[in-house]
């Protein structure tokens, strides 16, 4: 999806558009696939959707906002499943900063080379998560666990390229 | 004056240095929230405040969330038996055939269980208070894995109180809020559960590493480990009590190790939480013991298993050790047998002479009596035979008054 071609595009970024909606729909998405329900005996996948969004944000535009906005719901993912304070902000952030630094490579890229980005992004969150896991608890996680995770966070992908296609070109200053 | 109109009005800063700016500090908030978090379950900190709060709320939210899925599962269910009612019939009579069967093999066991605990005069591990919780979270990603549930301190839930499903050991408690607590899981990264093997006596650590089936670790056995091998709570530490199912030994797709846990039989919905936090504790006489016992009856002891006041203790029944002697319960000779040796020795050595207290032991290392705390506790109320009359022996005097 072009940007131009997007209902949003063309009209002002307001914060709660870009930053608001889709933070507030990954806390309900979230909240809803914790429900302990097992499906054909097996648990619902539980996806990262915070990543989508650090990617997406990144991509959009460069603002003093995410960082903050990651910080909030990485922390309230660490108290709604129960880990390590600060364990799911670091990996938001490390995302973000990845991608931001090299936003301009990404952007106007084909589907699938942004798929490719994203992917390797959600890599390096959860090598910092696996990192950091293993200091604190002092052994390894599951990498199966963690491939599963990985996983189900990956084919969220277009969501994240909906929101970079709708809001991307919002403002011309960061074409 | 605005800060727009003084000598540093015109100076721009571009976004992406603001932006890494605003990042630099976030990432700076972040590692400083992780390092600084206490690892301490004792400890309560303001992230414990803000976690039991969010619990708390969320304890509604995810109630209303998972009812209706659950009356979805119903639903399909429902229909679902009605489609293969027949099938179903049939299979269910094979299996009344089979549990008539395993009814009566149990009818034996049950009989034999009490007659052996007769004998031998002892009580497992007290009955443990216990209350029922509704799951209403779940958080099953490779570096958390807690459930909330819907019992907090209003019922009396403590950090530490072990969690059990109708299956096996589930996990236990890390945080209370008044009405919703929360579960760390056997297979949480953090978790670290002291497990015995019942077939070799063995000993090891269950770690959790987010995957389905944790690791044994730290395994201490003479006898190898084989596929198949149960694996039950220990004791060791005072965790957990000693004995809850907890699964079966599997060899993982690394080559280690791992157990398939019991509790994944089914969903846990449903939750036993036990209230009780140090079974160290379990062990304490004098907590336990009253000075004034009831009369006890037991069964007349068989010729081939009491012996007289000079035998030794059978070492394979493990009387000692076999688990915390209920002051109520019957005490027949071949428990106080090496009382007497005592009492002999005491005569060469009055000042080895301790006052009479009630044998209690740490539950036994041996696998025979490894059995779930709450089967122990229900082996426990049928002691008593009814087929023998009672019958006044000597081992109905009180403890207190049994000469060293």
């Amino acid at each position: 999806m072009t940007a131009t071609s997007g209902f949003g595009a063309g009209k002002s970024m307001s914060p709660i558009g870009w930053l608001g909606v889709p933070i507030f729909l990954c806390a309900v998405a979230t909240i809803v696939l914790a429900t302990p329900v097992r499906i054909l005996g097996f648990a619902i996948p539980q996806p990262v959707f915070p990543l989508a969004l650090a990617f997406a944000w990144a991509l959009i535009r460069p603002s003093v906002l995410p960082p903050f906005v990651l910080l909030v719901m990485g922390l309230f993912l660490d108290v709604f499943w129960g880990g390590e304070p600060g364990l799911w902000p670091l990996c938001f952030l490390s995302t973000y900063a990845a991608v931001l630094a090299v936003r301009r490579l990404i952007l106007g890229q084909d589907f699938i080379v942004m798929w490719a980005s994203y992917a390797a992004a959600t890599a390096l969150a959860f090598a910092v998560g696996y990192g950091v896991m293993a200091m604190i608890a002092g052994a390894f996680p599951s990498l199966i666990a963690l491939g599963w995770q990985y996983f189900a966070t990956l084919i969220l992908f277009p969501f994240a390229h909906r929101l970079v296609g709708r809001f991307e070109d919002a403002d011309v200053r960061f074409r | 004056m605005s800060l727009r109109d003084g000598p540093l009005g015109d100076i721009k800063v571009p976004l992406t240095w603001s932006a890494a700016a605003a990042l630099v500090i976030a990432v700076i908030i972040a590692a400083a929230l992780l390092l600084t978090h206490s690892h301490d379950p004792v400890k309560t900190g303001a992230y414990d405040a803000a976690r039991h709060a969010v619990d708390a709320v969320e304890s509604p939210v995810g109630a209303a969330l998972s009812a209706p899925v659950r009356w979805t599962g119903d639903g399909v269910d429902y229909v679902r038996g009605y489609f293969f009612a027949v099938s179903e019939n049939r299979q269910l009579k094979a299996q009344l055939a089979q549990a008539h069967t395993t009814q009566d093999q149990l009818e034996a066991m049950r009989v034999e269980n009490a007659r052996l605990r007769a004998v031998l005069g002892i009580a497992t591990n007290p009955p443990l208070p216990h209350i029922a919780a509704e799951t209403i979270s779940d958080s099953h990603g490779p570096f958390a894995n807690t459930r909330l549930a819907n019992a907090g301190a209003d019922q009396g839930v403590t950090e530490g109180n072990p969690v059990i499903s109708e299956h096996g050991l589930v996990g236990r408690i890390v945080g209370v809020s008044k009405r919703v607590s929360r579960v760390l899981l056997l297979t949480d990264a953090e978790s670290r559960t002291p497990v015995l093997l019942v077939r070799t006596n063995g000993r090891a650590i269950l770690s959790g590493d987010g995957g389905e089936s944790p690791k044994l670790d730290y395994l201490r056995t003479a006898m190898g480990v084989k596929e198949g091998d149960r694996v039950l709570t220990s004791g060791d530490g005072g965790v957990f009590p000693r004995g809850l199912p907890v699964g079966t030994v599997v060899r993982g797709l690394d080559g280690g190790w791992h157990v398939a846990l019991d509790s994944d039989a089914a969903p846990i919905d449903f939750v036993q939480i036990l209230l009780f936090t140090d079974f160290s504790q379990l062990a304490d006489a004098q907590a336990l013991a009253p000075k004034e016992l009831p009369t006890a009856m037991t069964e007349e002891p068989n010729p081939s298993i009491a012996p007289t006041t000079s035998a030794p203790v059978p070492s394979k029944l493990g009387a000692p050790k076999a688990g915390l002697l209920k002051p109520g319960a019957a005490k027949p000779d071949a428990i106080k047998a090496p009382k007497a040796k005592l009492a002999d020795a005491s005569a060469v050595k009055p000042s080895a002479a301790k006052p009479a207290k009630p044998h209690v032991a740490k539950p036994s290392a041996t696998a025979g009596d490894a059995k779930p705390a709450t089967a122990m506790a229900d082996g426990d109320a049928k002691a008593s035979p009814p087929a023998h009359k009672p019958k006044p022996k000597p081992s109905t005097t009180p403890y207190s008054d049994v000469p060293l």
